[in-house]
């Protein structure tokens, strides 16, 4: 799996530490096969934003404590500044640039621009992320239910009620479109 | 943005290989599972393991297995115990107690075995390397002193593990497995009441399952203080199990307290209870009797002397749960959320 | 320059008033929306910073030559690069980039590494070796006050106070002596941080001209270009500062930052790009957050509650630097005489040096501390006088187009119709005081400034102004120096534009917030951007429709003040079916002109008060807020739930709603945190021992901020009464209400178990501690006990406006 790549010998490598090589790392980016040589060190966050140019998925804290760097991994929320990159081999992972069609915008997304589920914008591709997760597995929550889900996702904005009242909206459309979807 | 150090990383697929690549690395190798605990020490230099050994993708440690009591692999995510419906149905406290553990997001990437083996914390600890350089470091990593009692000769970070209480209180066994071979010990016996040797888990053993023996009979409720609804570390954990005859007389009862020592606290509960009835009288009795068994410091978030305060409050909302109260209204001013009810 | 244009009248709007999809709505909904961390250049270079870990120390040395050496390196710089210092405000330029001599606190910046990847530069910090003399440290103001030496800076006004000032309007005591009663209170309001999500970062380069270009996180494009050019001696016109979109700001991105010229003499050190990202610890360290501030009121009253005189004292930890320090110990007093009528006003402010990071602004700058202090002391002056404190509010609240006390001119006033509509929203008549044991409502109201009446540094020139093109294709291009932090500036700018020329807002182009293309605004802070930015937009577009106006009067047969400009069509009157398309008329005017441009700029009118001092406080407009907190408090545990929360508020008129009710909860939101639990906290370690001054909780999971489960509905209403000097009559939304939900809360705590918690945040600990006070007969209140002697200076006497004073100084006159 070891491949020669830009490794970085350092003075301040210590005795114990491990021959720095990148590895090769292969998975599923929005529906595509993504593969790139990356640094083992790396979480999914950073090789994303880093090795895969998906700038969409945000971060605020990098220890786990603030929900912007959310992701769908195997279509379950998670946060990537947590996950290992290396554990992700295989898998498929969602972001907020595979939530369009084209240039037709998911119902959260439409919702979200529409609703004021926005305010900076920072936290809104995990908050995103994480309410498409709880939609795909549960299509008509209740408000509470929504709190729960987006409990792990921080906002500074907008105290959370739009950013529900947006979810709420969404789920809305979805349920009709699926009416809809159906002879 | 914060950077893991450089490691290596093993990904075995059996325990039996898990635990050869462990013998074989010796202490600089460290087990992964979930990393929601792991990963954001390693990026504030708590543990700089030169080996990753990871769990993820060891087949049989997200077994669940019903047999006389319920068996639950180490490496069932925190949601998945949730959801399990033989974890609600009967083992309540598990439940509530999983349920309430960091985030949505972090309950679908930590795991059961990573909670019950969760690194103790403090405020002193729980900083970058950097921070903690300014204070010239603790006891518990790179320096020499408590900060918190300097005096101290150990160190007294805070065990603040969700689960453990809950799965005391419930009798829980944990299954450990080395190259050498494997046992079985009480929970409670996994812990030490010492902030950086918290564990008797030898660092070649690998936990592999939770044993909960047989529920009939016992009905069990976990209630957590923290200061918001999500995200936060338990600043106290009260674990109730009560097994009653018909009329109402205890006959086994079990009260364990969480985050308020460096392992989980077990009270003398079946000799307070057996025998009696769960009245208002004999709760508040019993509330104030635990509440003496704990010590909290001041290391972790909220005012040391009003987490001291507020124990007999919580044992005894966790006592009336398990009575068969309806705690619903309280549950919601205290968790911030509805949860699965006590059974 | 000073009358704000006033728009040709139409029959209805076409944009103004209706919800609307904000104009970065889509891209922030899809991941597009670049924030500076996402900007990537090739041949890009990452910067870190080695930050002190000692609180207070002289920097005897610094040896980079192994950081130098480590592969990947390619640059290591020291305080020695930096000659130059620079601060936010003219009158405290108290910062260097990199530490020269001495560090401040913990986390003050000595040197930086730009190497080849954040790893590397990470690695190499640890290869400097600096040398400090350490120095005794000042934790507080107090400490700050007893111990003159060692001075942390040396200038301010002696020792270690920073700023210290005193003025009185009227003869304060001599009226405290006819009152009534006389009620004195002491508050304590803990500092708080910002937190926006955004971490701050800065991407520096060379553009092909040579020149330099800056893309980074800040609210102050304008101000930053200014320090810029200081720091860096390089001519203004060198620079250029693009304000990427900010995460969030707040006022945590209005001070130029350490890194931002760290960066920028890095790229023109090494002609590469030099990005930076401060990890979410540093961003602590970078504050200019919420002051602590130890409050003293004494307030006069009549026997039937009506405000006779108040003395205020104010106490301010200002931290290690100037940052906005000499604005905020103004702030910490001057609005205090807007909400209520107050025939006399004394007001002294000290703000002290520590060894803490510095604070600054932070949403509602240095007014929640006194508002605070102000509406819970109403709150205790109604109980005793047995009034009910929203009756007694209603009865003295200031009359539309009045003066203060202290010369400020208050034109729109919507305070009353906020207090009768919060009262009328939470049923406040019928379920005060009916709620059961432990449940309880509380009231509090505030005032807030649409912007500053005068710039940071001194000058007679426009605050902001605008620059509109306009071409053949029907391109409307709106250009504004004016920064987008999340709070919808932006969308403001293209909704004015648009309505002010009759076109669909989708058709309007917005390029903000940068100096090198973009006209001057001074920025996003004191809610000033709507006013300010929006009047210059509308005078920007009057001057483009009247050339298209003259044009299509022609086409279409009648007279340019005729012409009306309505749903992408320029009519020949109201109700006229002659009409062209908006794009026909721009050609038909560019036929007839030339290029269709214009300008527009405005500055505030100049205030009425002439003393010196008089700066702070004046603005064009003033918003008003009223707001009721529910609450239950647990007798046992002391346990605060917030089940409800209404706010009413006078935004004078809401260009989007669904913006300006966004703005309102997330101030509601962001004041309940700071009411509850947010704290910018420090631990002090023995000296024998470690003898550390460090930040308690300098991370997300412990600084605690609400998160869903914690937030409580909030039931909005936005009262609208259009403000003449505002566009639209659109006041600010983003800060005032903000204000009254920390003493509502207090107040509602107060009316549920009738302790009195006289310091934020309020915790349980505190009610419960307040309760066992109770409970023993003693007084049931937790709060601050003493209030030092600080050495105010003699106050600047002004006497108020009906005591025939004309605004100017009383020289000679002694305080009594």
């Amino acid at each position: 799996m070891d491949a020669p790549t830009n490794a970085i010998e350092s003075a301040a490598t210590r005795d114990a530490a491990p021959v720095r090589h990148n590895v090769l790392l292969s998975l599923r980016v929005n529906g595509e096969e993504a593969e790139a040589y990356v640094a083992p060190y790396k979480t999914l966050l950073e090789v994303l934003r880093e090795d895969f140019a998906h700038t969409g998925t945000k971060h605020g804290c990098e220890l786990g404590e603030c929900g912007a760097c959310a992701v769908l991994l195997d279509g379950q929320p998670v946060l990537s500044c947590l996950t290992l990159a290396l554990e992700c081999e295989g898998r498929a992972v969602e972001t907020i640039e595979g939530l369009a069609r084209g240039t037709e915008l998911h119902p959260l997304q439409v919702a979200f621009a529409d609703h004021g589920g926005s305010q900076c914008g920072y936290c809104t591709p995990g908050v995103i992320m994480t309410a498409k997760g709880l939609l795909d597995a549960e299509p008509n929550p209740s408000r509470e239910r929504i709190k729960e889900a987006l409990s792990g996702n921080l906002c500074r904005c907008t105290g959370y009620q739009q950013i529900v009242e947006s979810v709420e909206a969404a789920a809305r459309v979805m349920r009709e479109e699926k009416r809809g979807a159906k002879p | 943005m914060m950077r893991l150090p450089w490691f290596k990383y093993c990904a075995p697929r059996s325990v039996e290989e898990a635990a050869r690549i462990l013998a074989g690395e010796g202490p600089r190798a460290m087990l992964i599972a979930g990393g929601t605990d792991l990963v954001p020490n390693m990026k504030r230099r708590h543990q700089e393991p030169a080996t990753l050994v990871a769990l993820r993708g060891v087949e049989g440690l997200k077994r669940i297995a019903n047999g006389a009591g319920l068996t639950l692999g180490a490496g069932l995510t925190l949601t998945e115990v949730v959801e399990a419906p033989q974890v609600r149905g009967h083992y309540a406290a598990l439940a509530q107690a999983a349920v309430q553990v960091a985030t949505p997001h972090l309950r679908n990437m930590g795991t059961l075995g990573g909670n019950v083996c969760l690194d103790t914390r403090c405020t002193y600890y729980n900083q970058s390397y950097e921070w903690r350089k300014a204070i010239d470091f603790c006891m518990k990593k790179d320096g020499e002193t408590c900060w918190v009692a300097t005096a101290s000769k150990r160190c007294v970070a805070v065990s603040s593990t969700d689960t453990a209480p809950a799965l005391i209180a419930l009798g829980a066994k944990v299954r450990l497995v080395s190259a050498g071979g494997e046992r079985e010990i009480a929970l409670t016996d996994l812990y030490n009441n010492d902030g950086m040797v918290y564990l008797t888990r030898r660092p070649d053993e690998i936990l592999t399952a939770i044993v909960l023996p047989p529920a009939a009979g016992w009905k069990s409720a976990y209630w957590k203080l923290r200061r918001r609804g999500a995200f936060d570390f338990p600043v106290l954990g009260v674990a109730a199990a009560v097994r009653a005859a018909p009329d109402g007389t205890i006959e086994d009862a079990r009260i364990v307290l969480g985050a308020v020592a460096s392992r989980p606290i077990v009270a003398k509960a079946r000799e307070l209870l057996a025998g009696e009835r769960l009245t208002d009288d004999v709760i508040e009795e019993v509330a104030a009797k635990v509440a003496s068994r704990a010590k909290p410091m001041d290391n972790t978030d909220l005012e040391i002397y009003w987490r001291k305060e507020v124990v007999p409050a919580f044992v005894g909302y966790a006592l009336r749960e398990v009575r068969g109260d309806d705690m619903r209204a309280t549950r919601l001013r205290i968790a911030r959320q509805a949860l699965p009810p006590a059974s | 320059m000073n009358a704000p244009e006033k728009p040709r009248q139409k029959a209805r709007f076409d944009t103004i008033g209706k919800a609307r999809r904000r104009v970065d709505g889509r891209a922030k909904a899809i991941g597009q929306q670049r924030f500076a961390d996402d900007l990537v250049l090739p041949r890009m270079l990452h910067a870190k910073l080695l930050r002190s870990p000692h609180p207070h120390a002289t920097v005897e040395s610094v040896d980079v030559s192994r950081a130098q050496a480590h592969r990947g390196v390619h640059l290591v710089l020291t305080g020695a690069e930096f000659p130059v210092p620079y601060g936010i405000m003219p009158v405290s330029q108290d910062e260097y980039p990199l530490a020269r001599e001495r560090v401040r606190l913990v986390g003050d910046p000595v040197a930086a590494v730009i190497a080849v990847d954040e790893q590397t530069a990470t690695e190499a910090l640890r290869l400097i070796e600096v040398k400090y003399r350490l120095l005794p440290t000042i934790a507080s103001p107090e400490e700050g006050l007893a111990h003159p030496e060692p001075r942390i800076h040396d200038y301010g006004e002696q020792g270690n106070i920073h700023r210290n000032q005193a003025y009185e309007f009227g003869d304060v005591e001599e009226a405290l002596a006819r009152s009534d009663h006389v009620f004195e209170d002491l508050f304590f309001y803990e500092g708080n941080t910002h937190l926006p999500m955004e971490q701050q970062a800065s991407l520096a380069s060379i553009e092909g001209d040579g020149k330099l270009l800056l893309q980074t996180s800040t609210q102050n494009p304008h101000y930053l270009h200014r320090q810029l050019a200081r720091v860096l001696q390089l001519p203004a016109a060198h620079i250029r500062v693009i304000a990427t979109a900010n995460g969030g700001g707040f006022g945590g991105k209005c001070d130029p930052g350490n890194h931002e010229f760290v960066v920028s003499k890095a790229a023109l050190m090494l002609g590469r790009p030099v990005k930076i990202c401060l990890t979410r610890e540093e961003v602590f360290y970078q504050h200019r957050g919420r002051h602590p501030v130890l409050m003293k009121f004494r307030t006069g009253v009549t026997k039937d509650g009506r405000l006779t005189a108040i003395h205020l004292q104010t106490l301010l930890d200002g931290g290690a630097y100037g940052s906005h320090g000499p604005a905020s110990t103004f702030y910490t007093g001057v609005l205090t005489p807007v909400t209520y009528e107050l025939p006399r006003f004394k007001f002294e402010a000290c703000r002290v040096f520590t060894n803490k990071p510095a604070c600054g602004p932070k949403r509602g700058h240095g007014t929640p501390q006194p508002r605070f202090g102000q509406e819970v002391q109403l709150d205790k002056i109604a109980h005793t006088l047995g009034l009910d404190p929203a009756e007694m509010r209603l009865r003295m609240v200031t009359k539309p187009d009045s003066l203060t006390a202290s010369w400020l001119r208050i034109g729109s006033n919507g305070l009353a119709e906020c207090i009768e509509k919060a009262v009328e929203m939470s049923g406040w008549k019928t379920r005060r005081g009916k709620l059961g044991p432990g449940r309880g409502l509380g009231l509090a109201c505030s005032a807030y400034m649409c912007g500053a009446g005068v710039s940071i540094y001194w000058n007679k020139l426009p605050h902001s102004a605008v620059q509109l093109l306009l071409d053949r294709s029907g391109q409307v291009t709106v250009y504004c120096g004016a920064t987008e932090i999340g709070q919808g500036s932006d969308d403001v700018l293209a909704a004015l534009t648009a309505e002010a020329l009759g076109i669909d807002p989708v058709n309007v182009r917005v390029v903000t917030g940068d100096t090198g293309i973009t006209p001057i605004d001074l920025g996003s802070y004191s809610s000033r951007v709507t006013i300010m930015m929006g009047n210059a937009a509308l005078q920007a577009a009057s001057r483009v429709r009247d050339l298209l106006a003259a044009a299509a009067a022609e086409a279409l047969e009648t007279l340019p003040d005729r012409v009306v400009f309505s749903q992408d069509r320029v009519f020949a009157g109201e109700d006229s079916g002659k009409s062209m398309t908006f794009v026909e008329a721009i050609a038909a005017a560019e036929g007839k002109f030339g290029t269709i441009a214009s300008v527009g700029s405005y500055a505030p009118p100049k205030p009425p008060g002439r003393y010196k001092g008089a700066g702070v406080g004046p603005s064009p407009a003033y918003t008003f807020s009223a707001c009721v907190v529910e609450t239950e408090v647990d007798p046992v545990t002391g346990w605060i739930t917030v089940p409800k929360i209404w706010i009413a508020h006078d935004i004078g008129r809401a260009l989007n709603p669904v913006l300006a009710r966004g703005q309102v909860i997330g101030s509601v939101y962001m004041g309940l945190g700071e009411a509850l639990m947010e704290e910018q906290a420090f631990r002090r370690l023995p000296p024998k021992l470690s003898g550390a001054l460090v930040h308690r909780n300098p991370s997300m999971l412990d600084y605690k901020s609400l998160t869903s489960l914690d937030m409580p509905e909030v039931e909005v209403a936005l009262i609208e009464d259009p403000d003449p000097n505002c566009p639209y009559g659109a006041k600010e939304a983003g800060q005032g209400p903000l204000l009254p939900v920390m003493p509502a809360l207090a107040n509602a705590i107060h009316d549920a178990v009738g302790v009195r918690i006289d310091e934020v945040p309020i915790t349980p600990d505190k009610v419960l501690a307040a309760l066992a006070k109770k409970a023993k007969g003693e007084a049931p209140r937790v709060g601050p006990e003493r209030f030092p002697a600080v050495p105010y200076p003699e106050p600047t006497f002004v006497l108020p406006p009906w005591e025939g004073g004309d605004g100017n100084e009383l020289k000679g006159r002694k305080a009594a």
